[in-house]
């Protein structure tokens, strides 16, 4: 086993970890090789109905009208949902934390804002009625003007997405977007030797698990809904859900944990609901869970981000000033992006010590699929951005990359633009042991760098 | 269309069951049997989180017309530890070897690699990659499930050397 190098954060750190570099069997394990690991989806409960949803098959249009009549002759259907069996068809999932506006309904009222926006759950015997009944599911159209693209929906004459929200920008305590100012950027450029600028874009990501989005409602003979989910936030999914239903917290329980991957996407509040009031209504156990098209299609991604960067930089390497412009396309609802685009904020202007940072970042409403949690939303696409600056930098002043970051690396007492005070950094000590371990040398100035020393 | 009745050798024993036209191996195994080990990954042929053999060889059941395999052996999973519990070389090696994270594509590695060490018990890295290149993992851990079938088949060869 490696020793600890403690050459760092000298007695700072304990020094009888005794797990890294030992065997420990994950303790799922023997149930994964076995198959006796129970996923939500592996229970049959007697007279499981099975629901599907009818979608959209606009980008944005006014519902005209829903016909259901075809649907309803379909052997083995039960009941078709729409939003008027919904208690509370309004939600934001961050609205546990106090996020506002409820701006997305669990099933459409008289508008669709993205393709693939559910508006009639169709609830059956078997899979395939079910199927067959959404098929004949008639909803008349009439498009409206869509968005998909984050600076157009920002422009004046923009068709509005999303009218709870009143303007394709979610609202941050008054103001259009998540703001950061430090120092004086302007100044900065006046002085710099060099501005550089660039803009970065990412597409939405899938997370694509092999265990689809789902679960299983068994209303109990006690009178409560049973809940067994694939969700990765059991008590944040029971609780908006509660609030949905419109009942006390306790009249819920929810059985998960076990998740077929999940990659930081199954937070969404998308699924459990909608069965809950199937299940509520019909006092049957019901089913519903997407398809492999549906997770591609309609489970939220990671949102699209286009970031662009402005530099003021001194011939050595300094870098005086900073000047982001990011925006998330959240797409057609809130979901998760608020907090992504806050995040997003607070982890600019990277791990360096820029005294002059001025940011807005903007969570911008878009005709797409609603974009929303995936692991390290809000910092991986801006990590991609910064780190990317960073390299092209460096190569514009033929200057070793890594000696770049080191020249500019935050260090422990440094004010973070955020204002935080940076503590336990790390970052040059990292890259002087990446350096020693691939042989790329840095002068003895760089070696001796220190996180713990001011400069 | 009436339901037939279908008989399978499974896991070694005799099942026989009623199966609506069109019904797919993975769905009677999951909904009239009871066998949860085979997973529904996109039912689409794509994901192999559903393999199981069939006749010995690996195959995605949920592409299989249960109706169109009557009177063969089918395992699953479920079927590979012995009476007792005991593990057999690839569950053990999948253990120790860390190879499983979600779990959700675990039991069609592991069937994948069943079939692949009955023909082959000394394979080289290359074919145990052909071997589970229809079998997606997600949590991509595959460098750790390649490690474990390849440690399976030693520990296999060492027990029949034995």
């Amino acid at each position: 086993m490696t020793s600890l190098d403690k050459t760092f954060f000298p007695g700072e750190q304990r020094d009888d970890f005794t797990v890294i570099g030992s065997v420990t069997q994950r303790a799922d394990a023997l149930g994964h090789v076995t198959g006796r690991t129970a996923f939500f989806e592996d229970l049959t409960p007697p007279g499981l109905l099975h629901l599907k949803m009818a979608r959209s098959q606009r980008h944005h249009a006014r519902i005209a009208g829903v016909d259901l009549s075809d649907a309803l002759a379909v052997d083995g259907v039960v009941r078709i949902l729409t939003h008027a069996d919904i208690p509370n068809n309004l939600y934001t999932p961050l609205k546990l934390i106090g996020v506002e506006p409820d701006d997305e309904p669990i099933l459409a009222e008289d508008t669709v804002r993205y393709l693939g926006d559910p508006i009639c759950a169709v609830v059956a015997e078997t899979e395939a009625a079910a199927y067959e009944a959404v098929a004949r599911i008639r909803v008349t159209y009439q498009d409206l003007p869509a968005v998909f693209d984050v600076e157009e929906a920002l422009a004046e004459g923009a068709p509005l997405v999303n009218e709870y929200q009143g303007h394709n920008y979610f609202t941050y305590e008054g103001h259009h977007c998540r703001r950061l100012r430090f120092g004086d950027v302007d100044e900065a450029f006046a002085r710099a030797d060099h501005v550089f600028e660039w803009r970065y874009e990412s597409a939405p990501i899938e997370h694509a698990p092999t265990e689809t989005t789902g679960c299983i409602v068994v209303p109990q003979p006690d009178g409560r809904l049973r809940i067994h989910s694939d969700t990765q936030a059991c008590f944040f999914t029971l609780d908006n859900t509660a609030l949905i239903l419109g009942t006390p917290f306790n009249k819920l329980r929810i059985v998960g944990g076990t998740v077929g991957g999940g990659f930081g996407g199954k937070v969404d509040i998308v699924v459990e609901p909608v069965a809950c009031v199937a299940a509520m209504l019909t006092n049957r156990p019901v089913k519903f869970v997407y398809t492999r098209y549906e997770e591609m299609q309609v489970s939220s991604p990671r949102a699209a981000e286009r970031i662009y960067i402005k530099d003021a930089v001194m011939n050595d390497g300094r870098i005086l000033g900073r000047k982001i412009i990011l925006y998330v396309d959240a797409g057609a609802y809130a979901r998760h992006s608020p907090y992504g685009t806050t995040k997003a904020a607070a982890h600019m202007p990277g791990p360096y010590a820029i005294p002059n940072v001025w940011a807005d970042c903007h969570c911008v409403f878009t005709n797409r699929t609603p974009s929303s949690a995936m692991r390290g939303f809000g910092v991986t696409i801006a990590d991609f951005a910064l780190e990317s600056q960073m390299d092209r930098i460096a190569r514009a002043l033929e200057m070793d990359p890594l000696r770049l970051r080191l020249l500019n690396a935050y260090r422990d007492g440094d004010m973070k633009a955020h204002r935080k005070v940076a503590e336990g950094t790390a970052l040059i000590e990292v890259i002087q042991k990446a350096a020693a371990m691939v042989g790329h040398e840095l002068p003895a100035e760089f070696r001796r760098m220190s996180s713990a020393e001011g400069r | 269309m009436a339901s037939t009745v279908v008989s399978l050798r499974l896991n070694g024993r005799p099942a026989e069951f009623l199966a609506r036209p069109g019904t797919s191996l993975l769905s009677s195994l999951r909904d009239s049997l009871g066998l949860m080990a085979a997973k529904r990954g996109c039912a689409q042929g794509g994901c192999g989180t559903c393999t199981v053999l069939l006749d010995g060889r690996p195959v995605m059941s949920c592409l299989v017309a249960v109706e169109t395999i009557e009177g063969a052996s089918v395992r699953t999973l479920e079927g590979v530890a012995a009476d007792d519990g005991r593990l057999d070389a690839v569950q053990s090696a999948f253990l120790d070897g860390f190879a499983t994270q979600c779990g959700f594509c675990t039991a069609g590695m592991i069937m994948v690699a069943e079939s692949l060490l009955a023909g082959n018990p000394d394979p080289s890295r290359d074919e145990v990659v052909e071997a589970i290149s229809g079998n997606v993992c997600r949590c991509t851990g595959y460098a750790s499930i390649i490690a474990a079938i390849l440690d399976a088949a030693r520990r296999k060869r060492e027990v029949d050397v034995v």
